[in-house]
């Protein structure tokens, strides 16, 4: 068992991307054995029932929220936009790293990414589910949420097409089920191992319906690998269009603060950012807990500290070019907007914000410190909650103080606010906590492409 | 009253012939031979994709991109035309004099949704040209079948080939050196 704190010697060679000593047997075995079990861990029985008793609070808050109206949120004139918003951002931003590895990384031949992309990718659809729910609960009549769609209707009304929010309501939704499609075409070979593995008849059945008679016949497989690298093509563009897409959301309004051509690419290296520190967050303990040192090892760590750090760096680009630009525009409402987020009411929030999103993840240029796991999900943790205030800054701080000092007004998040948002932190992990449960956390059959001689020869070359 | 193979081939008692191997090479070898030998029709399976495989059971090649494609092409029209229906013909409001037809704001949705069509025929044409669902395949029948998705490689002969003979078909795939050669029961 390989410690992720013991560095290799050699700092010009990447360490290993699997243990030693697997074959195809061996890796299917491991894998599968975690789901076939039939009794879980304690631990995932403790943390199952943590989590779920947050989707109570979840289910609790929503019931409250929609006999009372949004009221019981600190939200009012002119602060309309929330911790919903906040949350609604926070968490579509995390779905993106899960895209990252399970296309871009595909596309461009990065082995490594074999163990962590059905994890992340599963990690992207619950994060999406838990984004959207909050455009929905914000709205005053959430019942009415379907008038975001087009249909011919009674009323002779359509959407307004030229709007970011519906703009927003596509690109989620598109997110949502292509996500959904590339990760369940990845698992069919995978629901089919667990079918031939299940010793129980009921896992048997539904692993048997679910992986729909795949026998990994060669050309289904060809077809199989031609849809992979078509769904990561499209999935690819997509990624960057949704969070593109609700960086407009700002983007489009007048608001100083908002009103900015930077956002969509800040906005997009913001959500790999944040993405890649929640892969860590939850790739640190998983690892640990199910003893997969070996599947996902310093190597993987390693590299997720480093596209965090190039990533950041990107985002603390953005930071600065917003402070300058708001400086150079000479325009009274930006300078005073970029002095008011600095030095107002909301001051510590964005010391806060620069501490955990830029300050601290410096610490990664060491490779010693991307290799010592403690110091890593330290770091991680930071950022999840740095990028969380960052969208508190953009939403709340921006609209608190706009043109009109008549206008101004500060926002108190009330209980309910933080219901919410613990309550949607449980829906995610609840999910999962299930996942980790019934279905293979890591891609088995590209583990065992990984552990083939034929591909360790060629994987010299891409690696 | 044993029945002679013929017979057997006849009443399509059995689905082929299955062959075992412990390798990805074994197996990519055997599909050449086999299809060198005049085999035509004969499936390869792994637990996962090898390269060259389906080329060696006689797979030319695929329609699934063109598929996406014109899945892609549908959804890109699908999308221009349902907002420029709504926003010029359906219900057009006159903003200060602003074009209804204001195609930059239309590209978003337009992308959206050429993903989203191509992404949905992707998957429906892999799973449909795969023939998949598939409740019931022989191939299952044999027991060690099961290891296919683990760590075993199976080259099968089906009946249905014309050069298909019980006898002679058994004795060609024994010379391919597999661990075991099984009947596949219909």
């Amino acid at each position: 068992m390989t410690n992720g704190s013991s560095a290799p010697p050699d700092v010009t060679q990447p360490g290993p991307i699997i243990g030693p000593g697997y074959n195809y047997a061996t890796v299917t075995d491991k894998i599968s054995a975690i789901v076939l079990t039939s009794r879980p861990p304690k631990w995932w029985i403790f943390g199952f029932a943590g989590a779920f008793v947050l989707v109570m609070l979840l289910l609790v808050s929503v019931t409250y929220l929609f006999a009372e109206g949004i009221g019981i949120w600190g939200v009012n004139i002119p602060i309309g936009w929330g911790f919903a918003i906040v949350n609604f951002v926070w968490w579509i931003g995390i779905g993106h790293a899960g895209t990252l590895i399970s296309a871009i990384l595909l596309l461009l031949r990065q082995q490594w990414r074999t163990s962590i992309n059905r994890f992340a990718e599963a990690m992207t659809l619950f994060a999406v589910s838990c984004a959207g729910l909050y455009p929905i609960l914000h709205l005053g009549r959430p019942w009415l949420a379907y008038w975001l769609f087009p249909y011919p209707d009674t009323m002779k009304m359509w959407p307004q097409f030229r709007s970011p929010l519906i703009w927003d309501c596509f690109a989620v939704s598109t997110y949502a089920t292509v996500s959904l499609l590339f990760w369940y075409v990845g698992l069919v070979p995978d629901l089919a191992t667990l079918r031939d593995r299940a010793r129980n008849r009921a896992a048997k059945i539904i692993y048997g319906i679910l992986s729909m008679g795949w026998r990994g016949s060669a050309v289904h497989w060809y077809r199989h690998e031609t849809a992979s690298l078509l769904l990561a093509g499209l999935a690819t563009p997509l990624v960057v269009s949704v969070h593109t897409i609700v960086s407009f959301d700002f983007a489009y309004g007048l608001v100083p603060g908002w009103h900015s051509t930077i956002f969509p690419p800040y906005f997009v290296a913001g959500a790999i950012y944040q993405g890649f520190a929640m892969v860590l967050t939850l790739a640190i303990p998983v690892r640990k807990l199910f003893h997969l040192e070996d599947f996902i090892t310093a190597r993987h760590l390693d590299n997720m500290g480093k596209v965090m750090l190039a990533t950041g760096l990107i985002v603390a680009y953005g930071y600065m070019t917003e402070t300058f630009m708001a400086w150079y525009s000479v325009d009274t409402f930006e300078r005073y907007m970029m002095w008011n987020r600095m030095f107002g009411p909301y001051g510590p929030v964005y010391a806060v914000l620069i501490l955990c999103n830029i300050l601290i993840p410096q610490l990664l240029w060491s490779r010693k410190i991307r290799l010592h796991v403690a110091a890593l999900f330290s770091i991680a943790m930071a950022v999840n909650i740095g990028m969380w205030l960052e969208r508190f800054v953009i939403v709340v701080v921006s609209l608190h103080r706009d043109f009109m000092p008549s206008a101004w007004g500060m926002y108190y998040p009330t209980r309910w606010d933080y219901f919410t948002f613990f309550g949607s932190i449980g829906l995610f992990l609840s999910l999962l906590f299930l996942f980790l449960r019934f279905l293979p956390l890591i891609s088995i059959f590209e583990m065992r492409e990984l552990v083939s001689p034929q591909a360790s020869t060629r994987s010299e070359g891409e690696a | 009253m044993p029945e002679t193979d013929t017979q057997k081939r006849a009443f399509g008692r059995i689905y082929g012939l299955m062959a075992e191997f412990s390798t990805a090479e074994q197996l990519l070898e055997a599909a050449r031979r086999t299809h060198d030998a005049g085999y035509l029709r004969i499936d390869a399976f792994s637990p996962f994709p090898i390269e060259g495989l389906a080329e060696a059971v006689g797979f030319r090649s695929t329609m699934l991109p063109l598929v996406v494609l014109v899945g892609g092409i549908i959804g890109c029209g699908t999308g221009y035309f349902l907002q420029y229906y709504a926003a010029a013909v359906s219900y057009p409001i006159n903003v200060g004099g602003r074009p209804l037809n204001s195609w930059p704001a239309f590209i978003p949705i337009t992308f959206e949704l050429t993903v989203l069509f191509a992404a949905v025929s992707a998957v429906i044409g892999m799973l449909l040209m795969n023939g998949l669902p598939t409740p019931y395949h022989p191939v299952f029948n044999v027991p060690r079948f099961a290891l296919a998705s683990r760590d075993r490689f199976f080259l099968c002969i089906k009946a249905r080939d014309r050069k298909f003979d019980l006898a002679q078909t058994r004795s060609f795939l024994e010379s391919l050196h597999p661990r075991e050669v099984s009947e596949i029961e219909v």
